[in-house]
């Protein structure tokens, strides 16, 4: 059985000039001991998703669809339930570990609150089991006692890992994990994940625009673009063999070195993500889009079959024309 | 250094004459000391965030500047552009150091900061912020006499804002990320600089809109035949963009060379150490240094780079008969390979392909064998307190 679980999900912020629809009908499943990896540029619905797998999102956002989260619907939970589910069902790493902890509070008493607070142990208890999870993330056992300023970007990120970690949780969602950390930091990080991850089984949503850092720690990706998933397969062949050209162009914005057509020739995309209160017509990506033809303004295009578990929305994936005539007669 | 400036004329890099050149530059930050302790006399530590950079910029060329945080690349730049007082050292532009007053200089020298949104004015229109500068050097009309609105527009439609006159009066926030970039490069343009400085310039902005910056500065190059030093952590965007490449490491420049070279074929182990870290399909299982970069406050006797390097810590340097050396002989950058320089003992004194097979063979021993056990082995090494402290 998956872990989680989303069908047809639509969530529409409530804001002044009207409802904003952020995630327009996704579907997703992790399955146990998965990673997910949830791409796209700023605004297209990736972190909108991941807050409301917790119900995170304000009160006057209208979530529909069907988000279960080990068979449980997350939606129709009752605040006790649903307090009890947060951090022990799932939990989640925050981007910005530079603010996410209590700067005035031990970084030891912080994990050691989501323990006790969810009546997982007593306080003696508690404190053990802190000193157990910091050695879990490479951390000595005394750090418990550090405030956050005394720890580095590094050191903080890795205990929001213990954090996320502290109550067995069954999925951990990492929302851009290392975006703020420097390069050598973010690969310890990224490689401290991948080992927790797969020491422990857990499952995984992770997000963040970076593809080469997904294509590395995930299983499976999905691509999403104004709200919707463009793109999903297995990691490897969905970075190295793109059939959504949104793909293709988020796989070029982190070109390898040594690759010569990258070499003076940086590439990019033309214009900008769609605001999503106007969102183009047919395929929403058409306007950016290098090979968009005729069709593409008018049609909306699904996720197609392209190939071995994958899926794209594109008319120019074989499975398309197929589809498409399909069921159009 | 003179040794900087010679490039080998078979490296095919641009010739033009030197335009920007850095001599031994030394910059200091003092700790603060409290009440007591200066009265006693105490003075804070001396943090030597760039320790001794030489540094030749041709015209036309594109040179990226790369490292860790803290090792020295942004003071570097803001030392370049005025904004940094420097310990020691000489800035020259076109072959004769720096005046008092440097506002002609900062005329045809300008810089691109890393954040936009923060580095734009909200409450001002974006014709202001580009006129700003114009006013600030008291220029009115253009060179062929044109008005203050034609340079400014000239400006936004370079910096890929068109029509431009739809964006005069538009503030930033009205703006996406991208085209706040492309206003701060316009800002810098309307001035006609010879020289831009950007600092990490696409950092901040999505994957998918940092290529089309990185364009706009190809294509600016090309046309206004500009050059270009750019400060970035990133090395596949200096593959992209760079004609020579510098990696820094605590406040020295360890390599430089042009790109091709630098990036693949690195001469010093620290450059090979940032190629292993920059994520590809490759996987998680290599070589990567544990620990924070070192304190600049507390730099290491004998090559700097001695405690983290895999040379040094697999063995490889004592079989090598070199260990003494980097523990105990500081260096200077020489050049191993024609316009290729690197400041490591192993290329020194045995040469360019033994030295590569040397750094080859470190990474594969220290790199983790099951993946399992080895990130929790940084403990000691992540033990050290951060910087700052």
């Amino acid at each position: 059985m998956s872990v989680l679980s989303l069908k047809d999900v639509h969530i529409t912020y409530h804001t002044a000039s009207g409802g904003v629809p952020a995630v327009r009908g996704v579907n997703l499943e992790v399955a146990k001991g998965e990673v997910l990896g949830l791409a796209g540029e700023s605004g297209c619905g990736k972190s909108t998703i991941a807050a409301a797998i917790l119900r995170l999102l304000p009160g006057t956002t209208k979530v529909e669809g069907s988000i279960t989260l080990d068979g449980e619907d997350v939606l129709a939970m009752k605040p006790g339930r649903l307090r009890a589910v947060r951090w022990t069902g799932a939990s989640i790493v925050f981007q910005g570990a530079m603010h996410a902890l209590n700067p005035v509070q031990r970084v030891g008493d912080q994990i050691g609150e989501a323990i006790t607070v969810h009546n997982q142990a007593g306080e003696r208890e508690a404190r053990v089991r802190v000193g157990a999870l910091l050695e879990q993330v490479g951390l000595p056992t005394r750090r418990a006692m550090d405030f956050p300023h005394e720890l580095s970007g590094g050191q903080k990120q890795r205990v929001m890992i213990a954090m996320a970690l502290a109550c067995n949780p069954s999925l951990v969602i990492a929302d851009e994990p290392t975006t703020a950390l420097d390069v050598m930091v973010q690969a310890q990080v990224l490689r401290l994940m991948k080992e927790l991850q797969r020491d422990l089984g857990l499952s995984m949503v992770f997000i963040t625009h970076d593809l080469s850092v997904l294509v590395e720690t995930s299983d499976r990706l999905a691509i999403m673009y104004a709200g919707k998933v463009v793109e999903e397969g297995s990691a490897a062949t969905v970075f190295h063999d793109p059939k959504h050209p949104y793909t293709a162009a988020l796989a070029a914005a982190f070109p390898e070195i040594g690759d010569r057509r990258f070499r003076g020739n940086p590439t990019g995309l033309g214009g900008d993500p769609p605001d999503p209160q106007e969102i183009p017509s047919g395929c929403p990506f058409h306007p950016r889009c290098s090979v968009a033809f005729a069709d593409c303004e008018r049609t909306v295009p699904e996720l197609y079959p392209a190939g071995e578990g994958r899926r794209a929305a594109c008319l120019l994936v074989e499975g398309a024309k197929t589809v498409a005539t399909g069921v159009s007669e | 250094m003179s040794a900087i400036d010679v490039p080998a004329p078979e490296t095919g890099l641009p010739k033009g004459a030197p335009i920007l050149e850095v001599e031994d530059l030394h910059v200091t930050f003092r700790g603060r000391v409290g009440l007591i302790a200066g009265l006693r006399g105490q003075k804070g530590t001396r943090s030597r965030a760039v320790d001794g950079v030489d540094l030749l910029v041709r015209k036309g060329e594109v040179l990226a500047i790369a490292g860790e945080s803290g090792c020295g690349k942004t003071t570097t730049a803001r030392a370049i552009m005025g904004l940094q007082e420097v310990e020691s050292g000489t800035i020259k532009y076109e072959g004769k150091p720096l005046p008092r007053n440097l506002k002609p200089y900062l005329r045809k020298v300008q810089m691109v900061f890393q954040d936009p949104t923060g580095t734009l004015n909200p409450r001002q229109t974006i014709y202001e912020i580009i006129a700003e500068g114009l006013r600030i050097h008291g220029i009115d009309r253009g060179p062929d006499g044109e008005p203050e609105e034609q340079l400014v527009a000239r400006a936004l439609s370079r910096a890929g804002l068109r029509p431009p006159d739809r964006f005069f009066l538009r503030y930033p926030h009205e703006l996406s990320g991208g085209q706040r970039q492309r206003v701060v490069i316009g800002g810098a343009l309307v001035l006609e600089p010879e020289v831009i400085v950007a600092d990490e310039p696409v950092s901040n902005l999505d994957a998918s809109v940092r290529g089309e910056i990185l364009q706009l500065l190809m294509k600016l190059r090309e046309d206004l035949d500009l050059t270009i030093v750019i400060v970035t952590h990133d090395l596949g965007l200096a593959w992209t963009v760079a004609d020579r490449v510098a990696v820094m490491y605590l406040g020295r420049i360890v390599e430089i060379g042009p790109a091709e070279e630098v990036l693949l074929r690195p001469l010093h182990p620290y450059t090979k150490a940032l190629l292993d870290v920059v994520p590809e399909a490759g996987g998680l299982d290599r070589p990567i240094l544990t620990g924070e970069p070192p304190d600049p406050t507390k730099i290491p006797p004998g090559c700097r780079f001695h405690p983290r390097c895999p040379v040094v810590v697999s063995g490889k340097a004592a079989e090598l008969g070199i260990e003494a050396a980097c523990k105990g002989e500081d260096l200077a950058l020489e050049e191993i390979q024609p316009g290729h320089f690197s400041a490591c003992h192993a290329s020194r004194q045995l040469g360019a392909e033994a030295a590569a097979a040397a750094i080859a063979a470190a990474g594969a021993a220290v790199a983790p064998e099951p993946v399992a056990e080895d990130g929790r082995t940084d403990d000691a090494a992540s033990d050290e307190p951060p910087d700052g402290t």
